[in-house]
């Protein structure tokens, strides 16, 4: 009964009225197979460089946009290099930089969230002031105007998708830590004697890790998104080096002749996406919190 | 009411003048175009030349308080490139992406909405089950890759509609549903969570009760209370589609906002860039508070001000 009516509770889940055993059951289904793509996905970048069947920059003229084959699962592309070889070596990247901003953005910004939050006065009108700055354009355009002013290194991507991306963490981080200021087991570390540090880390800290959980899983499709469109355009990574978005960019121009150029290299991004997205919402569903993004 | 919006207003109006510092800066990282844009063999009294009929020959804070001058009077300054007003080139390329990210937002309302409604209707149902389905792959890809199935599909393999260029409704229909499919995805699940919880309200049983017809329960009862969030998530959208934009008309040779920043940040053309930035922020915070407004036309609940 508690566990029916409190998953009732949770809007942003949509699941259907339905028994609950069942829903449990299509529910941990879901994880499963979010979680077997990943480790799929993750598991081939990170072990690329010896499951790659080709070298995923060797050039074969000869061989130019085959379709996909026995030999080449993906076909080769308009230089004759396999598609399927640069997939795996450019879901590397991508996924690497993908980590990267998670990490970056996920820890600075619940970092600023809570000092925002917990201190309150100035310095919450300050970060959330910049905050607001961030909001008030959307992250692929400033993303690219600060690639196009320092130019699209691997580490200057991920600290222009970063800057573009630590604001959803730290507000929806402020508005946990606004709430928990004032419970009564802050006001009593308070008395006690602990230090503002300490009730940070020890009580506001542990209090936010299931929506931070939440927060970076749904992000990491966003953010995968985000740079295989900076890649797209043109200003992520930079050719010869694979990336989903340069890849699908490359292949273009072949979507009559050779189609699975472009289309097969976004397939595999889309199912990376949707399994992080499967992911964020079973742990959302699990822990009943409503953060939409 | 006045003192909220006035109060609003002034907020929006510090960011967006923080944002013109912040990207003044970050455009003049870009370099120098006295040696970009000059040929390699100019001599060094060329480039001071240059340099002072461009102005980037004063100090930083000269050229700042130069540019917010030239704001105040509308003026974004003349584009390196073209030698004309940047606000022109801007607002004559902002009319296009607004017609396509308009479009797109109409497909992610039309979709989305009706498809939220049918499946908080009729949990588990066919429509549920499609509806669910429909939003899922809609998160999960960038716009341009729709863009390039559709494309394919459409274009190529079936030769409906074109695959490419500006124009009415073939050309729009496309890039504005590879566009809208990720907002009406998320317009979706937010329709169908708001309605599935208002469906267990008292007064929609109480509406029940009283004979209405279902019809009528659902669409004027559970509806009208569903859609507050429903309107702002939508309106929220805005800023997502504009920036989805960029990669659809590069997609579509679209003759829009993302492509010219797209083109003014390769050639390194700051003014441009630094108008489309602005114009693009005081566009977003304007949407922003019409939406709190709208929230506040549509729920008497809400009062404004403290």
């Amino acid at each position: 009964m508690v566990a029916d009516a409190l998953s009732r509770r949770e809007p942003a889940v949509a699941a259907p009225r339905r028994r609950i055993s069942l829903r449990g059951a299509v529910r941990r289904a879901r994880l499963v197979l979010a979680l077997s793509i990943l480790a799929l996905v993750v598991g081939s970048a990170l072990l690329a460089p010896w499951i790659a069947p080709f070298d995923p920059n060797a050039m074969d003229l000869g061989n130019a946009l085959q379709p996909p084959s026995a030999e080449h699962w993906f076909g080769t592309d308009q230089l004759g290099r396999d598609v399927f070889s640069r997939a795996i070596v450019g879901g590397q990247l991508s996924l690497l930089i993908a980590a990267a901003v998670v990490a970056l953005a996920g820890t600075s910004g619940t970092l600023l969230g809570i000092v925002a939050g917990y201190r309150g006065g100035w310095i919450d009108g300050i970060i959330m002031r910049v905050a607001d700055i961030q909001y008030a354009l959307p992250p692929v355009i400033l993303a690219m105007v600060m690639v196009g002013a320092i130019g699209p290194s691997t580490t200057n991507i991920v600290a222009v998708i970063t800057l573009a991306n630590w604001a959803r963490f730290a507000r929806v981080i402020r508005a946990e830590a606004l709430s928990l200021r004032h419970r009564d087991f802050v006001l009593l570390a308070r008395l006690a004697g602990a230090s503002h540090l300490r009730i940070v880390l020890v009580h506001i800290l542990p209090n936010v890790r299931n929506t931070l959980l939440v927060l970076l899983t749904l992000d990491l499709g966003l953010i995968i998104i985000l740079e295989a469109t900076l890649s797209f355009l043109g200003l992520g990574i930079q050719p010869p080096d694979p990336s989903w978005g340069t890849m699908i960019a490359d292949g273009r121009g072949y979507l009559e002749r050779a189609w699975w150029t472009s289309i097969l290299p976004g397939c595999v991004l889309m199912l990376t996406v949707l399994a992080a997205n499967l992911l964020g919402d079973s742990l959302r569903a699990g822990n009943g919190s409503e953060e939409a993004r | 009411m006045v003192s909220y919006i006035l109060r609003r207003l002034g907020a929006g109006l510090a960011t967006v003048l923080l944002m013109t510092i912040i990207i003044f800066i970050i455009v003049r990282l870009v370099g120098d175009p006295a040696h970009l844009m000059l040929p390699p063999e100019a001599t060094e009294a060329d480039r001071d030349l240059f340099r002072q009929q461009l102005g980037t020959a004063d100090p930083l804070f000269v050229q700042y308080l130069r540019f917010l001058g030239g704001l105040l009077q509308g003026d974004l300054g003349t584009s390196f490139r073209y030698g004309v007003p940047a606000l022109g080139i801007v607002l004559e390329r902002l009319g296009p992406s607004l017609y396509l990210t308009g479009t797109a937002m109409a497909f992610a309302v039309g979709l989305g909405v009706p498809l939220g409604i049918l499946s908080a209707v009729r949990p588990g149902g066919v429509a549920d089950q499609a509806g669910r389905l429909f939003a899922v792959l809609g998160q999960s890809a960038p716009p341009f890759f729709f863009a390039l199935l559709f494309i394919r599909f459409f274009s190529v393999e079936l030769h409906w509609l074109p695959t490419g260029g500006y124009g009415g409704f073939s050309h729009v229909l496309l890039p504005a549903l590879a566009l809208g499919w990720y907002s009406a995805a998320g317009l979706m699940r937010l329709t169908q969570a708001n309605m599935a919880e208002v469906m267990d309200a008292e007064y929609i049983k109480m509406a029940r009760i009283k004979g209405l017809p279902e019809r009528v329960v659902i669409l004027k009862h559970a509806l009208s209370n569903a859609s507050l969030p429903v309107i702002t998530f939508a309106a929220s959208q805005f800023g997502i589609l504009l920036g989805g934009a960029v990669s659809i008309e590069a997609v579509f040779s679209w003759p829009g906002f993302g492509k010219l920043i797209v083109d003014a940040i390769s050639q390194l053309d700051y003014t441009v860039v630094q108008a489309a930035v602005v114009v693009s922020a005081a566009l977003f915070i304007l949407i922003n508070l019409v939406v709190d407004l709208l929230y506040a036309f549509i729920d008497p609940r809400i009062r404004y001000g403290r």
